[in-house]
């Protein structure tokens, strides 16, 4: 089983990532685009085990009302220089009170994994076979100026 | 100054620390060049054109006596013993080897210095009028807001992969000295009726090869406001901005396509959800960020007449005409040390100078020096009866040139001597014209005209808004100029108009030559080149030009 990092750890993970945007996966425990799950809601329900993924140039308003409604919601970084899943996690996180599992997946890289998790995401499918290395990219920095999901306070309050 | 604490020291060293971990997972090749290139940049190193370039952050363009002392040992030491004062305040290393970077930036950490966001598609070193504090026209110090932004943005976590990059600019006096007009966010400290302090938004104003003049999208922001509203406007622009061609990518273009109004119902939409929450400034946090500008212990002396000064002797009468300031304070004056000595590229500074420097900072004030984004320096803090002893030092240092606010106060970016995105060199020209125009009598006579020059249409030598720009244009592979005329960076900003075909390099001078000649014969009296040009349009300029 492919290895990921959740919570901090290096843990086996068996979500599959769906790219096909038009045919339908044949089981559950799969993350599919958006567009193929605003398509087949039900088709895709009957699966059981469906996650869905944000393309960079799709909002988490998109997801409407379906937003609580999933376990795992991942952000797709097709080039690790696109930062707009970085304003995704945070909108999903603080104005859609998104409380399931954040997924980063696609093109980032460790050395983004510390302000990946500033904006909410807890699991990184990162592409790198040295995952226990870059756990240490996590604690880049002890503390930071700003709020965000991991640290509600910016330092001014905190002084 | 801002004093750091034992936070802000934490931070910066463990940045170092992080960037000597990048550079040697880069060096054993666990890093790729492509992943490597934001890293670098986010340190302020570029790759140029004969070595690295190290930028290194001057927030708001303050700096103490130390901090100049290390610079020149650094300088020494990992360098050629030299520095630059860059467009954006910052100061800049030409030949830094990447091994020693890491290094460097430790040196730097000790005096409470970095190179954090100096490049890359960040949120960039925030910039100031560089008479901030002591302008007789000051509104409000804007150096506080600053600080206060420099925090809110450094390692901002949601904005460090940004469409493009992004700058800030503050300005708290009536006649901007800081090109609000010409920023991704310009923010213009006014008094509202009441007198309290509001800022005046001003978004997507840029250069570069598409000059915009920015867009006020809110007249009276309240200070409370003020982080929560700016981090409204990246998140827009993160979400919005083109990412699929970097030349579209800046937010002006965003601004322009989208329109001012639908932009700002966008900006206004996502404040709502943040306005009041945790990163609502405190009073006591503006009142912290204050209480480290506070005006220093000023003594109390009567103002003299400058016109009585000015008899001591007829060099010394230039440079304190040109070369100082108003202060707000009685008996005070504000100094400019022009870095624009002909045959040197303007803006650079050896570690010898930036050593004396920092000592006349001390001497002759409280060793506080700004730099500027004419590319000069200031001491800001001069006794007027100081004032012809530190001038006589200043020209033993050569850098008492009174040509500050003249036609030779070039601005003037690397160009082809340095940077690999040059399309002709620019030191050149403007030494070029400096020796056409060493008299300075006549350079006088023009009054305040202002020249800048740019390699490439990447405009770091903002050429769109000098009176008169130059800009270096690849002709059939032969390094040709195109010259443009009228452009201001005021409040009243302007973007310059071509003023045609473009000209060899040895012709630069002599059309420069044509253009002032034009000015002077419609000239009404005590008229500036910017006014008589917006009177009487291009017309005879260009026909004089290319006659
Ligand atoms: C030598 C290496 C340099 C390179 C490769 C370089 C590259 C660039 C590029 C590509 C841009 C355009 C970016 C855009 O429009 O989005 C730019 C803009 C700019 N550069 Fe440089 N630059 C260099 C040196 C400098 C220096 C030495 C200065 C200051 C003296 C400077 C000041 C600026 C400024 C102020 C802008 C902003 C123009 C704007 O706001 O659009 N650059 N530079
Ligand atoms: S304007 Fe062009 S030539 Fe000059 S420094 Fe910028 S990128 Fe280089």
């Amino acid at each position: 089983m492919p290895k990921i990092i959740k919570d901090l750890n290096v843990v086996e993970d068996s979500w599959q990532v769906w790219r096909d945007t038009e045919n339908l996966p044949t089981t559950g425990g799969v993350i599919v685009p958006l567009s193929l799950w605003q398509a087949h809601k039900d088709a895709l329900l009957a699966l059981g085990g469906i996650a869905v993924f944000l393309a960079s140039d799709q909002s988490p308003k998109l997801l409407g009302a379906d937003i609580n409604s999933f376990a795992l919601i991942a952000v797709d970084f097709p080039k690790f220089a696109d930062g707009r899943g970085f304003s995704y996690g945070r909108e999903l996180r603080e104005q859609h009170g998104f409380n399931g599992e954040l997924r980063a997946i696609g093109d980032f890289m460790r050395d983004q994994l510390y302000f990946l998790k500033r904006c909410g995401f807890n699991s990184f499918a990162l592409q790198s076979d040295e995952l226990d290395e870059a756990l240490a990219s996590f604690n880049d920095f002890s503390d930071a100026y700003q709020p965000s999901i991991d640290q509600s306070l910016p330092i001014f309050r905190r002084r | 100054m801002y004093a750091y604490d034992h936070f802000d020291r934490q931070l910066v060293s463990q940045r170092v620390a992080q960037f000597r971990d990048q550079t040697q997972r880069y060096l054993a090749g666990k890093i790729t060049d492509e992943q490597f290139l934001p890293l670098r940049l986010q340190n302020g190193l570029y790759i140029q054109r004969l070595a690295p370039m190290l930028r290194i952050a001057v927030p708001y363009g303050t700096l103490n006596a130390e901090q100049l002392r290390k610079l020149a040992s650094i300088t020494r030491k990992y360098d050629k013993g030299y520095a630059h004062i860059s467009t954006r305040q910052n100061v800049q290393l030409n030949w830094p080897k990447l091994e020693e970077v890491p290094d460097i930036l430790e040196e730097l950490a000790e005096v409470e210095m970095h190179a954090v966001q100096t490049s890359g598609n960040c949120i960039r070193n925030v910039t100031a009028d560089q008479f901030s504090g002591v302008a007789a026209d000051e509104v409000e110090d804007a150096r506080a807001y600053c600080e206060i932004i420099r925090q809110w943005s450094t390692f901002h976590p949601e904005f460090a992969f940004l469409p493009r990059k992004f700058k800030i600019a503050v300005c708290g006096s009536e006649s901007d000295r800081a090109a609000v007009m010409v920023h991704d966010i310009g923010l213009q400290i006014v008094k509202d009726a009441a007198g309290n302090t509001a800022f005046k938004v001003i978004v997507g104003g840029g250069l570069g090869r598409t000059p915009v003049i920015g867009s006020v999208i809110n007249e009276a922001l309240e200070p409370k406001h003020l982080l929560t509203y700016l981090e409204a406007i990246l998140r827009v622009y993160n979400q919005l901005g083109r990412r699929d061609n970097k030349f579209k990518a800046r937010i002006k273009i965003l601004v322009r396509a989208m329109g001012a109004e639908a932009f700002k119902a966008d900006v206004e939409k996502e404040w709502a959800h943040i306005k009041d929450g945790a990163l609502s400034l405190t009073d006591e946090e503006i009142s912290r960020a204050q209480s480290f500008f506070q005006p220093p212990a000023y003594e109390s002396l009567p103002q003299q007449d400058m016109q009585a000064l000015a008899l001591e002797n007829a060099d010394f009468a230039r440079w304190l005409q040109h070369n100082t300031h108003a202060h707000k304070v009685a008996g005070y004056r504000i100094v400019t040390l022009a870095l624009k000595t002909t045959g040197v590229a303007p803006g650079d500074v050896t570690a010898e100078q930036l050593e004396v420097i920092a000592d006349l900072g001390e001497r002759y004030g409280f060793g506080e020096i700004r730099s500027t984004h004419q590319q000069n320096i200031v001491l800001p803090d001069v006794r007027q009866q100081d004032l012809f002893a530190l001038w006589k030092e200043l020209v033993e240092l050569e850098v008492a040139a009174p040509v500050v606010g003249t036609l030779n106060d070039i601005i003037c970016c690397p160009g082809g001597d340095f940077c690999s995105l040059a399309n002709a060199k620019s030191i050149p020209i403007a030494e070029a014209i400096q020796r056409r125009f060493e008299d300075l009598d006549y350079v006088y006579d023009l009054g305040e005209v202002e020249l800048n020059i740019s390699g490439c249409m990447n405009a770091c030598g903002h050429h769109h808004i000098g009176n008169i720009g130059i800009l270096g244009v690849d002709k059939k592979g032969q390094e040709f100029y195109q010259v443009s005329l009228g452009g201001s960076q005021g409040l009243d900003a302007s973007i310059g108009k071509i003023l045609g075909p473009s000209f060899a390099q040895d012709e630069v001078p002599n059309v420069i030559e044509k253009v002032l000649e034009t000015f002077v014969s419609l000239r009404q009296p005590e008229e500036r080149f910017l006014d008589t040009f917006r009177r009487v349009g291009m017309d005879p300029f260009k026909e004089r030009a290319y006659a």
